[in-house]
């Protein structure tokens, strides 16, 4: 059995949604990811907030940090889980269900977790 | 004064209801006093104090203050247990020490207090790590609670060497660890604990569920549990949000005890339960006990367990009641998986967002070895396709183990004819 991450990427976070639409999502997620879990197939997973999040660029005394991830990234993480899986397959099945996939432009990226072998 | 002997003892459940309580409060004071390597030694004085009582008391009227008097025999014989022992070390020891340093008598404090203290220690020690879980419960049931290796293997369902072997090794395995009888240090206990309630929940759930015919014996193990359970509350250090949590899960689960059973002893399901017969104190202490939980910002199985527990009081089905099930559940099997909450999730899921959905989820869990999973899917399909909802309550009916669970499986085949 491997573990994947299952990546969930926004195409543009600024969207307004409204509170139903927030509720809603949120409760098809949670069961989503329940229905994973009662498959036995859930590892763990978190949730990562916007607000308060930080670019940095360069190193040292050369860093630029600059509140983040917005401005000319498109793209953001908005969270990941980890499943267990026997396949690539089975895991992508499972990222299918995401409600993220709803928004426009969003996705799933699906990733083999290495488990200290030699590459 | 107790004229008439065996025949009026019988009638009375005082020496059994002694026993019970006496047994173990007795040993374990004398566990902590003598070290956990003479456990063994402790309770055969407790038993022989109540093989005196059984000897004495229906010749001579049972005393004024039954309780005190077993006190009394049971230091008496404790002190001869000591200077045996000491005696018996001595000679093995041979002059090592000097003659002059007699030891005098150990006091043997048989106080609330110090009884109490004892058993939160012993039930510290009987959860130790080097212990196997299902040696835990038998050592607690045994050593804590006072039950005979008989009633521990019907409560097993399995006999009485196995329950002696696996008691043997327990011991054994605290003597060698040389386990104290003390209470964790501040940086153990929360780790400590985790085993403990876990055993305690274990207890519970043997008396819960056990397929054991004995009703009474079903009861005493739940009652048990939460005697422990609120041991550990009583106590500043041990009273932690898990212990209360636990605590609010087995009074909600109690509360059903009247309604769980029909004058025939038979199983009556939750849907079918008369919730008048429901006891309304122990949900109001469970519900207190919950509240006290939510203090701190840890969120243990126990917590989730209680909530779901808590909601399945409320008798009417509203929205709101299986949305929140429904949420619970899947928090849960994050937390921790199991195949008897995924098909409870699966139940909630269809009482929540419909059958339909539930079917769905139901086939992906493939739990194919457990009748219950036959007997989801048969409720899920009757009113959707009453062929394959046969099929599954016949399905059921192959797996199931227990005559509780056939006779239940063929009620339901029975609705379809």
């Amino acid at each position: 059995m491997e573990e994947y991450m299952l990546i969930f990427r926004h195409e543009n976070a600024q969207n307004q949604v409204s509170p139903e639409q927030m509720q809603a999502w949120m409760k098809q997620t949670m069961n989503w990811i329940g229905s994973i879990a009662a498959q036995n197939k859930y590892s763990g997973g978190n949730g990562l907030p916007f607000d308060d999040a930080r670019v940095v660029r360069a190193t040292g005394a050369d860093a630029i940090v600059t509140n983040g991830p917005f401005g000319d990234i498109k793209e953001t993480i908005g969270g990941y889980i980890i499943v267990k899986g026997e396949s690539v397959d089975e895991a992508v099945e499972f990222a299918k269900g995401c409600p993220i996939l709803m928004g426009e432009g969003n996705s799933v990226e699906v990733r083999r977790i290495a488990r200290g072998e030699v590459s | 004064m107790g004229s008439t002997p065996y025949s009026s003892m019988e009638q009375s459940p005082l020496l059994p209801h002694l026993f019970r309580t006496e047994f173990s409060r007795i040993s374990a004071v004398l566990t902590r006093l003598l070290g956990v390597e003479h456990l063994e030694a402790a309770e055969d004085i407790a038993s022989e104090t109540f093989l005196l009582a059984l000897e004495t008391w229906p010749y001579k009227g049972i005393p004024d203050n039954p309780t005190a008097w077993l006190y009394t025999v049971a230091k008496n014989k404790a002190r001869n247990h000591f200077h045996r022992h000491q005696l018996f070390t001595k000679k093995i020891v041979d002059q090592l020490y000097d003659e002059s340093e007699e030891s005098a008598d150990p006091e043997i404090d048989l106080s609330e207090q110090n009884i109490t203290d004892s058993q939160l220690q012993m039930l510290f020690a009987v959860c130790h790590p080097s212990i196997p879980r299902e040696a835990q419960v038998g050592l607690a049931l045994r050593t804590l609670c006072g039950f005979g290796i008989d009633e521990i293997a019907t409560a097993f369902l399995t006999n009485k060497e196995t329950i002696n072997k696996r008691l043997y090794r327990a011991r054994e395995k605290l003597r060698q660890e040389q386990v104290a009888i003390e209470l964790p240090s501040e940086t153990e206990i929360d780790q400590r604990l985790d085993a403990v309630l876990t055993t305690l929940y274990l207890l519970f759930s043997e008396g819960y569920y056990s397929e054991s015919h004995d009703a009474v014996l079903r009861e005493d193990l739940c009652l048990e549990a939460m005697r422990l359970c609120y041991l550990l509350r009583e106590n500043e250090r041990t009273n932690q949000p898990p212990v209360n949590a636990l605590l609010a899960l087995m009074c909600f689960h109690a509360s059903r005890f009247p309604a769980r059973r029909n004058a025939n002893g038979e199983l009556v399901l939750y849907h079918e339960q008369d919730e008048s017969l429901w006891n309304q104190e122990l949900i109001t202490k469970g519900a207190w006990y919950l509240q006290q939980a939510s203090q701190g910002s840890h969120l243990t199985k126990y917590h989730l367990e209680a909530s779901i527990a808590y909601w399945h009081t409320i008798k009417a089905d509203t929205p709101e009641k299986w949305e929140t099930i429904l949420q619970l559940y899947n928090r849960l099997l994050q937390l921790e998986y199991s195949p008897i909450a995924a098909l409870n999730r699966t139940y909630a899921l269809a009482q929540a967002n419909g059958k339909a959905e539930a079917i769905r989820e139901a086939e992906k869990l493939q739990l194919t070895s457990t009748p219950y999973y036959y007997t989801l899917l048969g409720e899920l399909y009757r009113e959707i396709d009453s062929h394959k909802a046969r099929q599954h309550f016949e399905k059921a009916l192959q797996l199931a183990k227990t005559q509780v669970d056939k006779q239940h499986i063929l009620k339901k085949i029975a609705t379809f004819e």
